[in-house]
């Protein structure tokens, strides 16, 4: 339901995540209040914007408190205000879960942890195209969007009120006060201009450690290009011999266990840019994971035809993370190198085991492409 | 959100206003209406009221609040608001026993709402003013900007506490006239008394007429100050002073008048709250409450009158306060015999009934600030019986530390928190300063500096309310200081002494 305060709750936030009225940040705190959820004790972050008043220095005063103990018996560590002891704070030493992160924060975090640049949109620089929406009633506006009925409605209240309305001589005139006005809000339509296309290599070489690596990457850049991007579309193609687009969970879950021809990926990537993706209104990226086992030379040359030729030319970042797999690393990825190791839209990286995540991933998106 | 109220609830007030009169507590007609959690938490963030003029700090009470309860950590059981007819709110879902309890302890409220001398000046018809309020503010956010009027809010809410805490006792409320001595600079002569010539070096002595000359010179240097008189409704002088632009004069007025209208809850807290509970005590363990209710009635009650010992629980004190007035006007133990008396065992056994003890409690909250309320009715007894105690920041073993547990020692602390609410005491003392049209306030020192970085904050705030520099005389660390803000930077600078 509905609550008048929440504009404000709204207004609040955006205050909060630093969106508008810059100059507030300094007068916030980062309280925490210590919940309880289940057996765990949860910290709620509670930021706080206090106005500067004139107060009294809260160290230089006495305070009075009720209960047990005698003079010079410590009540509470004042919380080391200037300059600390850099003790531990007593908290009771229970475990303490922090609750409440959006994904926007995740990627915020993400983004200042691994130094990511912000990405530069090609193609159309829109991201958000605004269309109005009426959604509201004001008393000042265009006479153009003068409300007849609501104006008309405020007249009449008002004669009604002052005594000056004839019930046998129905004339209502508004005056300047009376008048009502349709307003209108931006309404953000958010155009999905980024697609992500994710590649897996199902084959079955790809065990389900590799596929948990790809899943934890493949999260954080989606969270990532979804801060990026409003409406971010993506597309999962998993292929052994064989390539199909699958939905999402498919694509973590399957395994298969035939060959690889990675080709066919490829082929079934570039049939659904130009099905539904045309370069010249999307910004466009390629992650494809495998082991880098390929069936044949014979098809890792043709994916450098196919990656070169017709592929590249359409994307804004081509990405390959090679994932460390039981049977040792293939191929792929020096077969890749060296035709496009310089090329700035492609980024080849080995991802050794889960703690090799964050290089990868640094690796993918530091480019800003 | 106007719900009738269920029957249950309709007919438990009837017995509950039955019982308050029966007692003798009066009260503006009391509207109960029920809410759900979401609505009794943006009601609390509104302070009590409906609607609010927009601002993000209510958006800020209304996420810790709904936090708060969400994470279970509080719940808010009861809200009232001074108004005629006085609105209260029950929380939708609560035990028909919390409700019973809320509408006893609402209605001790009620009466103190009506009655307390402090509240004689409130506005009764708040809610509507509150309205108002925010019809108003929205129209100017329309016509100037959301953030324009936002800006100015947060500047007028950084000075929204200097107004005059003794208000209410003023004859013309607000607003004093300007020293209306108009013969007072006709001074033609020059203080000589008629004497002979040779007496005239006695009857005037030079040094004499030289500082009787200074001292007319003063007084007419002091009356051409503006203001001639310090003004402690620091607002009230920028409302009428300030250059500021229509829709900012009523913005100032509005945070004024809202200002001066909460005052009195916040001075009077701790009666207030003890009022109401002594009240909810005797309603309900006298009359309301069913056999089944008591341990339920128990726990709830020990809840809100719980101490903790870094905190001092105005619930707790204030009740544990009327009840030892009571107790002591019972027994005769006031009065000047009662002071004198210095035998222990003899005080101990001492019983004059007098049956004064109801009478008295009614006329302590009728004439009474809690500033008064301790100052007169707070003794040793007292604050040894309930463990009171002071505490202090030892900045050496950096520790919130038990200081005292002197009864003098804790009762100039408690004045000390109550005085002007606890805020410092500042005064608009020239609005001509340096005859450059700046503004000085001065901050009378009470042996406690001020928090320096924020009263640099506040400056700066002011001075775009004034529009040219703002000074503040205080003392730091001992020496007196003259801190100001020009507007674009931040100023500080040692003086001789703080201006008088």
């Amino acid at each position: 339901m509905g609550l008048k305060i929440d504009s404000d709750v709204g207004r609040f936030r955006k205050i909060v995540r630093g969106k508008v009225r810059d100059e507030l940040k300094r007068f916030m705190s980062r309280g925490e209040m210590i919940g309880r959820k289940g057996r765990d004790l949860v910290s709620i972050p509670l930021p706080r914007i206090d106005l500067p008043r004139f107060v009294h220095d809260p160290g230089g005063q006495q305070h009075v408190g009720q209960g047990d103990g005698k003079e010079g018996d410590v009540l509470a560590p004042a919380g080391g205000q200037d300059g600390g002891t850099g003790q531990a704070g007593n908290m009771p030493g229970e475990h303490i879960l922090e609750v409440e992160l959006t994904l926007d924060e995740l990627a915020e975090i993400m983004g200042e942890e691994l130094g990511l640049p912000r990405i530069e949109p090609r193609g159309r620089k829109n991201i958000e195209e605004a269309s109005n929406r009426y959604t509201g009633i004001s008393t000042t506006g265009p006479e153009s969007l003068r409300h007849f009925k609501r104006t008309y409605r405020q007249a009449l209240r008002r004669q009604i009120a002052t005594g000056t309305y004839d019930p046998d001589r129905p004339v209502v005139v508004p005056i300047r006060e009376d008048r009502r006005y349709r307003t209108f809000r931006r309404v953000p339509q958010p155009r999905a201009n980024a697609v992500i296309l994710y590649v897996m290599d199902v084959s079955g070489s790809m065990g389900d450690e590799q596929k948990e690596i790809v899943r934890i990457a493949s999260f954080w850049i989606d969270t990532w290009l979804q801060s990026q991007y409003r409406g971010l579309e993506t597309v999962f193609v998993i292929h052994d011999a064989e390539a199909r687009e699958v939905d999402r969970d498919t694509f973590f879950r399957t395994r298969e266990s035939g060959g690889t021809v990675i080709s066919s990926a490829y082929r079934t990537c570039l049939q659904v840019i130009a099905e539904r993706f045309p370069p010249e209104d999307w910004n466009l990226y390629l992650f494809q994971f495998s082991d880098g086992d390929n069936w044949s030379q014979g098809d890792t040359e043709t994916c450098i035809e196919l990656l070169r030729e017709r592929l590249l030319p359409q994307l804004n970042l081509f990405a390959y993370g090679q994932v460390e797999s039981p049977y040792g690393s293939g191929q792929f990825l020096r077969d890749l190198e060296q035709p496009f190791g310089e090329d700035e839209r492609v980024v080849l990286h080995p991802i050794d085991g889960k703690e090799g995540i964050p290089d990868a991933i640094r690796a993918f998106l530091s480019t800003g492409r | 959100m106007t719900v009738s109220l269920p029957r249950e609830l309709a007919e438990l007030q009837v017995r509950v206003e039955k019982v308050a009169r029966s007692y003798g507590l009066t009260f503006f007609p009391v509207v109960f209406e029920v809410v759900d959690y979401a609505q009794m938490n943006q009601l609390a963030a509104y302070t009590g009221f409906p609607v609010r003029y927009p601002h993000w700090r209510f958006g800020m009470e209304m996420e810790q609040i709904s936090k708060s309860y969400e994470y279970g950590l509080s719940k808010i059981y009861e809200m009232v608001i001074n108004n005629d007819p006085t609105y209260a709110y029950l929380l939708e879902g609560n035990s028909l026993l919390d409700q019973k309890l809320v509408m006893a302890h609402v209605y001790g409220h009620a009466d103190f709402f009506r009655n307390n001398v402090y509240f004689s000046h409130t506005n009764r018809k708040m809610v509507d003013a509150t309205a108002n309020h925010a019809t108003r503010v929205r129209r100017y956010q329309d016509r100037h900007g959301v953030e324009t009027v936002e800006r100015f809010i947060d500047d007028c809410l950084a000075i929204e506490d200097l107004i005059d805490h003794q208000a209410a006792f003023r004859a013309n409320y607000g607003l004093q006239d300007a020293r209306g001595d108009a013969d007072a600079d006709d001074e033609s002569g020059d203080g000589r008394l008629p004497a002979e010539e040779y007496l005239d070096p006695f009857v005037n002595p030079p040094e004499v007429l030289e500082r009787e000359r200074r001292q007319r010179d003063e007084a007419r240097e002091a009356r051409r100050r503006f203001p001639p008189d310090p003004q402690r409704d620091v607002l009230g002088f920028l409302l009428h002073h300030a250059p500021l632009d229509a829709w900012q004069r009523d913005v100032l007025g509005i945070i004024r008048s809202e200002s001066y209208y909460f005052l009195p809850q916040r001075q009077t807290k701790i009666m207030n709250e003890g009022w109401a509970s002594y009240w909810h005590t005797k309603m309900l363990t006298g009359h309301l409450l069913e056999d089944g209710e008591v341990i339920d009635y128990a726990d709830h009650h020990s809840g809100t009158t719980a101490t903790h010992p870094g905190r001092l629980n105005p619930y707790k004190l204030g009740i544990e306060l009327f009840r030892d007035i009571e107790f002591r006007w019972n027994t005769g133990r006031f009065g000047r015999e009662w002071e004198e008396c210095d035998d222990m065992a003899e005080r101990a056994r001492w019983n004059r009934p007098t049956g004064l003890g109801r009478e008295k409690i009614f006329e302590v909250r009728r004439l009474h600030c809690d500033l008064t309320f301790l100052d007169e009715f707070l003794t040793a007894d007292f604050c040894a019986q309930h463990k009171l105690f002071t505490f202090a920041r030892d900045r050496r073993r950096d520790a919130w530390v038990i200081a005292s547990r002197e009864f003098e020692q804790i009762k100039q602390a408690l004045l000390f928190q109550l005085t002007n609410g606890g805020t410092p005491i500042i005064d608009v003392v020239d609005a001509n300063f340096g005859n450059r049209g700046e503004l000085l306030l001065r901050h009378t020192h009470a042996g406690v500096d001020l928090k320096l970085d924020w009263a640099h904050e506040v400056l700066a705030a002011l001075a775009r309310i004034w529009r040219r520099p703002v000074h503040l005389e205080t003392i730091v660390g001992g020496k007196p200081k003259r801190l100001g803000h020009d507007g674009s930077q931040t100023t500080e600078q040692e003086i001789k002494e703080v201006a008088s």
